[in-house]
Formats: C-alpha cells, structure tokens, sequence
C-alpha cells in the first residue's frame, strides 16, 4: 500500500514521465516518416536539368515552337502585331484571372508560356478555340486568348509564363 | 507454511486459460489441426452450415463472381509482373514484348485488362441490388461503407494500372487525374509535384504507380475479407427484404447457393471469355497503342468506361475546385444513403414510389456514362449537367423525402409468405434472368 503522501508525488512523476515518453516518441515517429515522405519530391537529378537555352531566330511572326523542359512542353510564340493588339486592348474586368498583357511578356513580340492547362494538365492546341491566336485546350474545353490568359471553361488560371531571361537578342534562357 | 498461504488465497482468484485447444468438431489430422488453427470449424460453421435466405436470386452471385475476378486479377497480375518493366523508357516495349514475345502473354495480359472492366461491371451490378434491396440498411451499414471503401481502393488501382502501359492515355489519363490535386487550395500544386516526383508526369511517377497499383491491390483484398466477416455477421439481405425468421425461410449455403453461384460464375465468365477472345481491346481506347508523348494530348481525352459517369460529373462543374469535390462527393454520398433513406422498409418490391426513383438512377448512370463519353460542350455539357443534378437530388432530397411520404404496399410476414404471394401473383418482383 502507498502511503497518502507519497501518491500526489507519484502521480506527478508518472504524469511528468508520460508527456516526455509521448513527445520524444512523436519526434522519433516524425523523424523516422519524414525520409519515407520527402524520397518522393524531385530528386536531385531531375532539379539539375532546370534551365535550357532556346533559339528564337527561326522563328517566324505567327509561327511558335515547342520546347520540352522540365518534361512539360513550353510554347515560344511570335506574336503578329494584330495578335499583340488584341492582347492588349482586353478589358481587364472581363478576365476570370485579371493580368494585363505587358505583365506576361518581356518584348511584346515574344510569349513564352508553359504548355499546360491550368485546369487538368492537358496541352492546349495553338490556334484552336474561339480566340484569334490563342489556344484551346481539348481536354475539358478550355478556352485561352493570344496572351495565354484564360477565357473561357473550366481553367482557373492563365496559362503560367516561366522565368526565363533574353540572352541576347535572340535566344532566351528558361529557368 | 506457504502452502498455507496459497490456500487461503486461492478462493480470491479465478482459474484462467491462456490456451483455448480444443473444441473441434473434426477427428483425426483434421481436427489436430482444427484445435489449434480453427480454420475447418470455421469453413464447416460458415459456408457448410451457414444458412441464407431461400429466395436469394441472381443478383446475389455477384458478392462471389467479384471474388473471382479479384483472384484472376491478382494471379494474372502477378505473372505479368514477371515480364513488366515500369521505367518510362522501356513500359510501352516491355508491354509489347508480353504481347508478342512471352508464351501466352497476349492471352494473359488480354485477361487482365477485361477482368479489371468486368469487375466493374460486376460491382455495378452489386451495388445496384444494394441500393434496389435496401441492403445497406440496418443491421448492414456498415458492410455498405466498407463496399464504398473497397470502390474507392478499386478506382484507385484501375487508374493506377491503366498507366502502366504507358500509352497515350496512360499518360494523359495520369496527367488529368494526379492534377485533381491541384485543386486543393494553397498546397495543391506542391502535393502534384511530391505526387509525380518530378515536374511532370514522368519516370519516377510510373515507377512508384506500379509499386502502388500492387499495394492497393493487395488493400482491397484484405478489405474484402472485412466485407465477408460483416456479412456472416448480418447475414444476406434477400429480395422480400424480411429477415429470415425460421427454417422455411432458408436453406443451406452449400449445395444450395454455392450451386446457383456457380452457374452464374459460368455466365459471367462466358461473357468474359467472349470478350476476351473475339473483342479484346473493345473496351479499351486505341490510343493507348500510341507511346506516350508529353508534347502532344490526344484531342480527345476519355477515361476508361467505367470512369465515364464520375468523369461527367466533374465536367459538368464549371470551377476546378468545385467539379473535383462534386466528382468524389457523387461516390462517397452513397455512404450517407442508410441515414438518408429513413424508411424502414428493405425491398423495392414494396416500395412503388422509390422504386420509380432507383430506376430513373440507373438510367441517370448510364446518361452520364455517354456524356463522359463525349466532348465537353453543348448538349453534352447541358445534358451533363441535369444528370450531375439529379445524381444528387437522388441521394440528398429524394431518398428522405419519399421514405416520410410513400405509402409501401402491404406485406408478407416471413420470407416464405412472401414466396407464396409471388406464386399467387400478388407480388411482381425484379427478375435478371
């Protein structure tokens, strides 16, 4: 049998004892699932191929390319002027994902967009849908203008420009 | 003197078995073993002895012609797994090399891709006799919830083995459906990328799809075994949807069921094997005999056929966040329905109001299966939408809504009342065949 007064000092001890046991066995579970978790993520070898250079001299005005990086396509288009006209002249309030066109390009003449519907991931096809100059995506029926920006469907977003920079006056560097 | 002691204190205690040998109902080998391992008491006590409602119709072989396709799945997957390479580089030739190298591996890989459609067709058909039987009610919640769970585990790994041939909709089919988590606000776009382990659907996604498509299967076998254990609890609902109440209203599983399962295994498996030999890629998509191209998206993405009528739902929501929880709420809802549907009352057979509704649900899954099928747009996308509508009014309004105003129609008292009244013609019942 304990004895009275030696039970509320038991009872702290075991209190004290089981908080430290949980926390320090939380931590080590954490600890032991993170690696499992994270092996997941990109590995190493895929972050080392983020960037790539791209050659716009064969590009003609109205013609755009596809280059793949990072395992998505990534659409370089030569806007006719008209084209940059209508890009710009959007009332913003009419945008589902209000950006005004100078925002998504570096010389106007130039729109790098990453290939990808915002919506489900699908490519969208270049000169399709009920935009002049801009993409449609086939999948769910998304609709993009000739600055890439969503119009009509079920896309959130406007399709993503990627970080990329002029390394002369005609190529540039993604990534 | 100690003696003394355990004597005196012996009274207190109560004599305990650590072991429980014995109780067999075999001799010999068989019940050596069974004394230990109560494995043949409990083959002999729950298919030999077990008994089921004598009126079981067909509808109720599915339960067992799902367990055979399962058991085909996993045997004819784990021979293919002998010759499948899932690297992105070597999938789509190594898939082709069981087609026409590997002894028999054509007919192996044949089987394994109409199995995986014909169990849904079974689970189809299952859940139908579910949700027209009043199954999923009381004593039988939660058998109903561990079938949703298993329906789940069952897409998940029809999508996840779909990609493995990495083909155009392979590919496609696993873009689309791994950016359903996009959706999810703020962390979506970093779960995709954690998901692909890597910027796009790629190597590392088709290597940790294939360890997985293993793994769920593996899942759903053991949920399965759940399933079965629930049932020998609650026992079988049957077509009067009245409790058996004594031995006129049963008969022996074995040979009574377990003969009648296994000629309609027999049909099942007939369709199958015509299937299978005369139009193997009938349910399948060309596409996916083109290698998979990141560059390029078929015009015309479409899921598997099974998908189709989830695949519906989530186009016919014009948002991305709100499609994608409409498409996995339209499967999960059918885990409320005990709790939405408050009528006592079981079988359809007595119920003349929701019944027209459980009919005009079927017709609904199959209009929305078409709409899947078709482009997102006009019509399709109008009729998508009234489909999607009804999807869940069914479950949400219809289902309370008819239990408090619907006058069921008078009914039999057992099981064998309820066999004479057929005969008498006072009861029309569903028949498939």
């Amino acid at each position: 049998m304990l004895e009275n007064n030696n039970n509320s000092e038991k009872k702290n001890r075991r209190d004290f004892l089981t908080v430290a046991t949980t926390a320090v066995g939380a931590v080590g579970v954490g600890a032991a699932v993170w690696p499992i978790v994270n092996q997941m993520s990109p590995d190493a070898s895929v972050k080392a191929l983020a960037s790539i250079e791209v050659d716009l001299s064969k590009i003609k005005e109205g013609q755009e390319i596809t280059v793949l990086w990072r395992g998505k396509p990534v659409f370089v288009k030569r806007r006719t002027k008209e084209e940059i006209l209508n890009a710009e002249k959007v009332d913003l309030k009419e945008l589902k994902d209000p950006q005004p066109d100078n925002k998504r390009v570096k010389k106007s003449e130039w729109l790098v967009l990453v290939g990808v519907c915002t919506h489900l991931g699908c490519v969208p096809i270049s000169g399709k849908g009920e935009y002049a100059g801009g993409w449609f995506c086939p999948c769910h029926g998304s609709h993009y203008d000739s600055s890439g920006r969503i119009r009509k469907g079920p896309a959130p977003a406007n399709l993503e420009v990627p970080n990329y920079e002029f390394v002369g006056d005609n190529k540039i560097k993604l990534g | 003197m100690s003696d003394k002691n355990l004597e005196n204190t012996s009274a207190e205690y109560k004599p305990v078995h650590t072991n429980k040998v014995g109780g067999s109902p075999f001799k010999g080998v068989v019940g050596w073993i069974d004394n230990r391992l109560p494995i043949f008491r409990m083959f002999k006590y729950e298919y030999l002895d077990f008994q089921v409602p004598k009126n079981l119709s067909y509808l109720w072989s599915l339960g067992g012609i799902l367990m055979i396709c399962l058991i085909f799945l996993i045997v004819t997957g784990l021979v293919l797994g002998m010759h499948y390479k899932p690297s992105s580089s070597e999938a789509f030739e190594s898939v082709e090399k069981i087609m026409r190298d590997v002894n028999f591996g054509w007919l192996i890989r044949y089987m394994h891709m109409n199995f995986a459609s014909f169990f849904f067709i079974a689970v189809y058909i299952h859940i139908f006799r579910g949700l027209y039987y009043g199954s999923y009610k009381e004593p039988r919640q939660l058998m109903w919830l561990i079938g949703i769970v298993i329906f789940f585990l069952m897409m998940a790994t029809a999508f996840l083995g779909y990609t493995l041939p990495w083909g155009q909709m392979s590919y496609w089919g696993a873009t689309v459906i791994t950016n359903l988590f996009s959706a999810v606000p703020f962390v979506g776009e970093s779960i995709v990328t954690w998901l692909w382990g890597d910027y796009a659907v790629g190597d590392a996604t088709l290597n940790r799809f294939y360890v997985l498509h293993w793994l769920i299967a593996f899942g759903i076998l053991g949920i399965v075994i759940f399933h079965v254990i629930a049932l020998h609890i609650v026992g079988s609902n049957n077509p009067s949807g009245i409790e058996p109440k004594d031995t006129r209203d049963t008969v022996s599983f074995a040979p009574f069921t377990t003969s009648k399962d296994l000629f309609a295994m027999l049909i099942f498996l007939f369709a199958f094997v015509i299937i299978t030999m005369y139009a193997p890629n009938y349910l399948g998509h060309p596409d996916n005999y083109i290698p998979a191209d990141p560059l390029v998206t078929p015009a015309h993405i479409v899921p598997e056929w099974y998908f189709l009528p989830f695949y519906a739902i989530l186009r016919s929501i014009p948002d991305k966040l709100m499609g994608v929880i409409a498409m996995v709420s339209s499967i999960a809802i059918l885990g409320l329905l005990p709790w939405l549907d408050l009528s006592k009352i079981r079988s359809s057979v007595f119920r003349p109001i929701w019944k027209q509704f459980v009919f005009l649900f079927v017709l609904d899954f199959f209009i929305l299966m078409y709409v899947g099928g078709m482009p997102a747009e006009g019509i399709y996308l109008l009729i998508g939408r009234v489909g999607t509508a009804y999807w869940f009014l069914f479950f949400l309004i219809i289902a309370p809504l008819v239990s408090l105003i619907e006058k069921p129609l008078p009914m039999p008292n057992s099981i064998h009342e309820f066999e004479q009244w057929k005969k008498q013609g006072k009861i029309k019942t569903f028949k498939l065949f």
